[in-house]
């Protein structure tokens, strides 16, 4: 009975957040509406049994994804309800495709196979976080280094691509201070009565020729 | 009184789906729109698996669930990077503006 609201409230919760993602004309509504809708998915996923990925659902999306998405909004100055216009040609085509995806989708997944009710739960089984450990520590704990390096990877892609290094200061380059030679830093002369210390191949190195 | 099934849940799952892609296409000119309905359709991925491993007793669904989020958070990071550098190079997020390879 009360899992059966809390399935219908979460429900009715991640398709509002869903249509105002997909329907909103500000995207700050847009990242208000994946808010709700993963808050939802978060509580219809501890619903399920998944606790742990119920909460992480909470600390990665609403936590890192929305906060990054807010970022990359701030940042950038541009007329979003001008980006929405002209996309009335495309509405027969897109309704024909979604509307028929959705209905097979639908259909599909009304056989009578599928039509499994709640589970025997066995009251001597782990925790959910426990259980989740024991398999993802041990069957699939190359996936899960797997999984580790992808997020190296994309950290470092990320800062990357957006990584600038300001030209306009002086830093100190410790590479080339190591491999500088003696011979390009000191230059030993003997220089002639009256024509002054600079050597010729100084000139135009920032060296004037004195006479 | 409905008692939920995995129907239900695969059902509820689809049409997330479908209105993901839906906002795909309403808002096909958008980057950071497309990558919010990005979003929506892997969420709707991980009810689908997550409602299956409570049904069938499985921690599989799970696991697999586990990692469709760490791709999404990868996927999201660099695509984020990517429209800033967009940003800063074109001046605007119109998907239509990233023409250069004529494709």
């Amino acid at each position: 009975m009360i899992p059966d609201l809390l399935f219908l409230l979460f429900s009715a919760g991640i398709l509002a957040g869903g249509a105002l993602v997909a329907l909103g004309k500000n995207p700050m509504v847009g990242i208000l509406g994946m808010l709700l809708a993963f808050l939802n998915g978060s509580g219809l996923f501890i619903l399920l049994g998944a606790e742990f990925l119920g909460l992480l659902l909470i600390m990665v999306y609403v936590g890192a994804v929305a906060v990054m998405f807010l970022f990359v909004l701030m940042t950038i100055d541009i007329d979003f309800a001008a980006l929405r216009e002209g996309w009335a040609p495309y509405l027969p085509l897109g309704l024909v495709t979604v509307g028929g995806l959705a209905t097979l989708l639908i259909l599909a997944v009304q056989g009578t196979a599928l039509n499994v009710g709640t589970p025997v739960v066995n009251p001597e089984a782990p925790q959910n976080v426990v259980a989740l450990g024991q398999v993802l520590f041990t069957q699939y704990a190359v996936p899960f280094q797997i999984a580790g390096l992808l997020l190296l990877v994309a950290m470092v892609g990320a800062i990357g691509l957006t990584h600038r290094p300001r030209r306009d200061i002086k830093r100190q380059d410790v590479t080339a201070q190591v491999t500088r030679k003696r011979s390009e830093a000191v230059v030993l002369t003997n220089p002639a009565t009256g024509k002054g210390a600079y050597p010729d191949h100084w000139v135009g190195k920032g060296v004037e020729k004195k006479r | 009184m409905l008692n939920i099934t995995l129907a239900h849940v695969l059902t509820l799952s689809s049409l997330l789906l479908s209105l993901g892609v839906a906002g795909m296409v309403l808002n096909r000119r958008n980057i950071i729109a497309i990558l919010m309905c990005l979003e929506l359709v892997l969420l709707a991925v991980s009810l689908n698996l997550v409602g299956t491993a409570y049904f069938r007793a499985d921690l599989g669904g799970q696991i697999f669930s586990f990692f469709i989020l760490t791709v999404a958070a990868a996927e999201l990071a660099i695509g984020l990077a990517i429209v800033t550098l967009f940003f800063r190079n074109r001046g605007t997020i119109e998907i239509d503006a990233a023409d250069l390879m004529k494709g």
